[in-house]
């Protein structure tokens, strides 16, 4: 589904994220975790095609996605939630779903499907997004993401700031929708539970590179624990 | 009563033509932050291209009517080949933007001056927007009337548009965040280019309709410029009520200074209440409401 080979990446001349090797299969949750500034925001913007990569390679479905612009990856079949509830300010609740509707033959039943996981949105469909709460945007943000039909959805820290009430609505969604099959998850996470209990894999960066990787168990929140040196 | 109301539609008038020239702005600047010097040169294109059209059709009426849309184009395509020749490259560089346009200005100018000659051309006003509509006692000219209802349709045209289209969600959206616009698979180059092209069309259609009032020179889009960017500034960036509300305030305070000194004083006036004004309201008439950071 995806695999990252070497990858650099970075701002400007700089690199904030180095060498990185990462694979996710079909249907497979991964998680990234890390303290601030580790370089996870980084690696996700540079799989996404938001920076570019300064070495090494990212491949999508066995495609070499590397030089590509991010609107073309998400037609690809990526999907990208950004840090911080991103949605489109100053567009409509409806008109931020609309966008990405727009002009697939099933963009209706598209937005009722991702309504459907979101009820809470119906009733704010005509509010201008950036007036919403956190938690709202952020389930907009997933909506949205979700319309595009994502097989590879990237989540950059989906419960940040959000009210603990509606953190656990979120992470319902991502474990439903990660159980649904025919979609594979990449998750930033700084609540090493949910991290660890949604995922079948994890990495932990550090200083932008890979400090510990491997499968899910009883043992990893020890393991994950000792890399980040909680 | 004349003494209200011939003020009003002269403000009215200078307004709606303040707005014509500033609506491509509001687009081109207020929205996607570039500072286009060379706005003006599109006008002056759109003033030509009604010169053209005229002098190939003849019937100054037909001609004005084909001359629309024509300006539109050309004012388009114009852009269109600017943005993608030099300001794709030069985005997040503002002042490289504002002197590299500048400098295409000037050599636009210089190209209508070798193909059409320094001296102004005039073109014909059409029979039926000669003379004038008596308004409250006030006679009001028909090609002035004409500009105001030209500045309604494009305005409403544009509103509409951009609120109500596919495209318009996609030019929004690019605006107003551009790293999530391409996240939400929108193509924020062929956005950008096709916002540059309609903001460069108005600008041809404000040349076209400003030949009903004035002669064509190399020089017209130039006088325009400044004014134009001061109605998106004070309009508040982006925002295409602003722009309405601040041409027609500009315009009726240009008029009511006008009426009571010259208009060069009146000039002075506008600037100094605009300086004023910014002052106290740096973001201009309307901004966006916001809780969130994008």
């Amino acid at each position: 589904m995806l695999r990252l080979r070497d990858l650099t990446c970075g701002y400007g001349r700089t690199a904030v994220v180095h060498g990185i090797d990462l694979e996710i299969g079909a249907d497979q949750v991964v998680s990234v975790m890390g303290h601030n500034g580790a370089g996870k925001t980084t690696l996700l913007r540079a799989v996404v095609g938001l920076i570019p990569a300064m070495g090494g390679t990212v491949e999508f479905d066995g495609a070499d996605v590397t030089g590509r612009a991010a609107n073309k990856r998400v037609k690809a079949g990526m999907a990208y939630v950004a840090q911080g509830q991103q949605c489109f300010a100053h567009l409509t609740a409806a008109e931020n779903l609309r966008l990405v509707a727009d002009g697939r033959k099933n963009g209706k039943a598209l937005i009722d499907a991702a309504l459907d996981r979101f009820p809470a949105l119906r009733g704010l469909l005509g509010r201008q997004a950036g007036l919403l709460s956190g938690g709202q945007r952020q389930q907009l943000a997933i909506a949205r993401a979700l319309i595009t039909e994502p097989r590879l959805l990237i989540l950059d820290e989906p419960t940040e700031g959000i009210q603990p009430n509606v953190v656990a609505e979120i992470e319902q969604a991502i474990v439903d929708l990660a159980g649904t099959g025919g979609l594979s998850v990449l998750l930033v996470e700084q609540h090493l539970g949910f991290a660890l209990q949604a995922a079948q894999r994890y990495y932990v960066l550090r200083s932008g590179r890979v400090a510990s990787r491997g499968d899910t168990g009883p043992e990893s929140n020890v393991l994950v624990r000792e890399a980040m040196a909680i | 009563m004349d003494v209200i109301v011939g003020p009003l539609f002269t403000g009215l008038s200078t307004g709606s033509i303040l707005l014509l020239a500033a609506l491509g702005l509001s687009l081109t600047f207020g929205q996607m932050g570039v500072i286009n010097m060379a706005h003006g040169e599109f006008i002056m294109a759109g003033t030509y291209t009604a010169y053209l059209t005229q002098q190939l059709v003849g019937d100054a009426g037909v001609s004005l009517l084909i001359a629309l849309p024509f300006g539109f184009a050309v004012g388009g395509a114009m852009g269109l080949i600017l943005e993608a020749l030099l300001i794709r490259h030069l985005y997040h560089r503002p002042l490289d933007t504002l002197l590299a346009t500048f400098g295409v200005g000037l050599i636009l100018q210089q190209v209508a001056r070798d193909i059409f000659g320094a001296p102004a051309v005039n073109v014909t006003v059409p029979e039926a927007l000669r003379g004038g509509v008596d308004i409250l006692g006030t006679t009001v000219p028909k090609t002035r009337l004409f500009i105001m209802a030209l500045a309604v349709v494009a305005v409403v045209a544009v509103t509409l548009v951009l609120r109500f289209t596919p495209a318009g969600r996609r030019i929004r959206a690019v605006v107003g965040n551009r790293d999530l616009a391409e996240t939400a698979g929108i193509s924020s180059r062929r956005v950008d280019a096709g916002t540059f092209f309609i903001g460069s069309g108005l600008a041809g259609v404000a040349g076209v309709a400003l030949t009903l009032i004035g002669s064509t020179s190399p020089t017209t889009g130039q006088s325009y410029l400044v004014d134009a960017f001061l109605v998106v500034v004070a309009g508040g960036l982006g925002r295409i009520k602003g722009a309405v509300v601040a041409a027609v305030a500009l315009g009726a305070l240009q008029a009511v200074f006008e009426t009571y000194s010259t208009a060069s004083l009146a000039k002075v006036g506008v600037f100094v209440v605009i300086v004023v004004f910014l002052q106290l309201r740096p973001q201009g008439l309307f901004t966006l409401r916001t809780r969130s950071l994008a």
